[in-house]
C-alpha cells in the first residue's frame, strides 16, 4: 500500500486518483501510527513552506514519517513535499526543513532572468541522469511545474534539472528519499510512468 | 524551456457541455468528461471548465463532473463561474480543480483574491477578466461581459496581481467570437505592467492566430478557445505542429 501523509495541506484528490489509474492502492493517512502499515509513503504539499512545516510537526506524522524513513522505505516528496526535505527554506522568512536532501529553499527570482513570469507555471522539459524513479520516461519529457521557489545549494542531491532561464532543480535524491518539484499527477502519462516506477521500488 | 500552453474552455451548465459540440467518433460529446480525456489524449495543457449553472442543484451536479474528471484526466484543471467566496474554492478544490479563476466575484469584492491566495497560494488564484475598449480606455466588464463597470482594465490586473493572484486570464470582449485574431495591444499591455503568466482568450479562428499571438506578444504564456476547438475547425494535435514548424516551443 502507498501511503499519502494527509497533514491538511493542499489538493491530493488528483494525486489519489493517479494511482488508482496505474493499478497501485494508495490511501490517505492520518494518523501517524498507521504510516508504519504502508510500503511506500508520499508526502505531497502546496502552500506555503513554514505553514505546512508546522502542521506536518503538529499532526505527529513528521515524528512517523522520519521514522519509516529511516526504516528505509521509499518516500517521495511532491511540490513542496520536496521542498519541505530540505535543510531550510527563505519562503517568507526563515524556516527550518526535515534536512533530508542538504541545501535550502531560495527564490527562483534569485537565479532566473526579470523578464521570466513568476511562478513558473506550465510544463517544461527535463533533464536527467538514468536513475529508477525515471526509467519509464525519456530526456526531454515534459512534465507540469507550479513554483516560485526552488532547491539550492543541493548538487550532491540533484536528479534532475529543467530550464528556465537558469537550470532549476526538478527533483532531488538522497537515499530512499526522493523529492520532483513538479506535479506528476498533473502530467499526462509522464507523470503516471514516473508515480508507477515510484511505486515498484524496492525499500532499502 | 517552458512551452506555450494551449487551452480549451469548457461551458458547463447542469452537467452538460453547451455550445454544441460535433465531433465524430465520440460517444456522447456535450459530456464534459468525456471531452476533456479526448483534449487531454489530443496534447491540451491544461482544460478550463467554465460553470454557467444558475441553480444551486447544478452546482452540485458540477462538482460531481469535477471529480468524474479529475479521475480520469491528469492535467492541470482550472475551474471558474459563480466564484465568489472562499466556500467556492474550497468546494472546487476539493472535487479536483488545481487552480480557481475568479471574474465577477473579485470585481464585487476585491479582498476575495487575497483572502484566498494566502490560504491556498498565490499559485491557485486566477484572475480573470472580460475587457473591451470604451472611448479609448481599457474597461472591465462584469456578469460574462453585460456589465461596463468603468473599471480601467490594466490598472485593475495590475492590482490584482499584486493582491495575490498568480495567473492572468484576459479575454477580450472586442475580438470574442470575431475569429480574426486575438487582441494583441490589449494584450501586450497587460504583460507589460504584470509578470505573472498571462493567458490570452477571444478571437482565435484559425491555427496562424495562435502563431500570430505567441510571436507577436512573445510574454504570453498560453492561448485560450472554447468553440474552434469544440466544432473541430482547430484540432489541438495540427495546431501544436504548426506551432512547431513556426519554431515555436509546445509539448508535443
Amino acid at each position: 500500500m502507498i501511503g499519502i501523509v494527509d497533514y491538511g495541506v493542499g489538493n491530493i484528490f488528483s494525486l489519489c486518483s493517479s494511482f488508482d489509474k496505474i493499478g497501485f492502492h494508495a490511501e490517505l493517512i492520518r494518523e501517524p501510527e498507521k504510516l508504519g502499515l504502508c510500503e511506500r509513503i508520499i508526502l505531497p504539499g502546496v502552500g506555503a513552506f513554514g505553514d505546512a512545516r508546522a502542521k506536518l510537526r503538529a499532526s505527529g506524522m513528521e515524528e512517523a514519517l522520519m521514522s519509516e524513513i529511516e526504516k528505509g522505505k521509499p518516500m517521495l516528496g511532491i511540490c513542496l513535499g520536496m521542498q519541505l526535505l530540505f535543510e531550510k527554506s527563505y519562503e517568507f522568512g526563515e524556516y527550518e526543513g526535515l534536512g533530508l536532501v542538504k541545501g535550502s529553499i531560495r527564490p527562483i527570482t534569485d537565479v532566473i532572468p526579470s523578464d521570466y513570469a513568476v511562478p513558473h507555471i506550465g510544463w517544461n522539459a527535463l533533464d536527467f541522469c538514468e536513475n529508477e524513479l525515471f526509467k519509464y520516461i525519456k530526456k526531454g519529457d515534459f512534465v507540469y511545474f507550479v513554483h516560485s521557489f526552488y532547491g539550492a545549494d543541493c548538487d550532491e542531491s540533484v536528479i534532475a534539472t529543467t530550464e528556465y532561464g537558469a537550470r532549476l532543480t526538478a527533483a532531488v535524491r538522497s537515499g530512499n528519499v526522493w523529492g520532483v518539484q513538479f506535479h506528476p499527477e498533473k502530467s499526462g502519462d509522464v507523470g503516471l510512468n514516473i508515480l508507477r516506477a515510484f511505486c515498484e521500488m524496492k525499500g532499502e | 524551456m517552458i512551452t506555450k500552453r494551449i487551452i480549451p474552455c469548457l461551458d458547463v451548465k447542469d452537467g452538460r457541455v453547451v455550445k454544441g459540440v460535433k465531433f465524430q467518433g465520440l460517444s456522447d460529446v456535450s459530456s464534459p468528461v468525456t471531452l476533456a480525456d479526448f483534449y487531454s489524449r489530443c496534447g491540451a495543457d491544461e482544460l478550463v471548465f467554465y460553470d454557467i449553472t444558475a441553480s444551486a442543484e447544478g452546482r452540485g451536479i458540477f462538482t460531481d463532473i469535477l471529480r468524474e474528471t479529475a479521475k480520469t484526466v491528469f492535467i492541470p484543471l482550472t475551474v471558474g463561474g459563480g466564484i465568489n467566496t472562499l466556500a467556492d474554492f474550497e468546494r472546487v478544490l476539493g472535487s479536483g480543480a488545481d487552480k480557481v479563476s475568479v471574474n465577477s466575484g473579485a470585481i464585487r469584492n476585491p479582498n476575495i483574491i487575497e483572502e484566498a491566495a494566502k490560504r491556498y497560494g498565490s499559485q491557485c488564484v486566477v484572475l480573470s477578466a472580460d475587457i473591451s475598449l470604451v472611448d479609448g480606455k481599457y474597461t472591465v466588464f462584469a456578469r460574462g461581459g453585460r456589465e461596463n463597470t468603468g473599471i480601467e482594465a490594466i490598472e485593475w490586473i495590475r492590482a490584482g496581481v499584486e493582491r495575490g493572484a498568480g495567473e492572468i486570464v484576459v479575454n477580450s470582449i472586442d475580438t470574442d467570437g470575431v475569429k480574426r485574431g486575438f487582441d494583441l495591444d490589449m494584450l501586450a499591455a497587460v504583460c507589460d505592467v504584470v509578470n505573472v503568466p498571462v493567458i490570452a482568450s477571444g478571437g482565435a479562428g484559425k491555427k496562424e492566430d495562435f502563431i500570430d499571438l505567441f510571436r507577436k506578444v512573445p510574454d504570453i504564456s498560453a492561448g485560450l478557445a472554447a468553440s474552434i476547438f469544440h466544432f473541430g475547425e482547430v484540432e489541438i494535435a495540427n495546431l501544436k505542429k504548426a506551432l512547431v514548424d513556426a519554431g515555436i516551443n509546445v509539448r508535443v
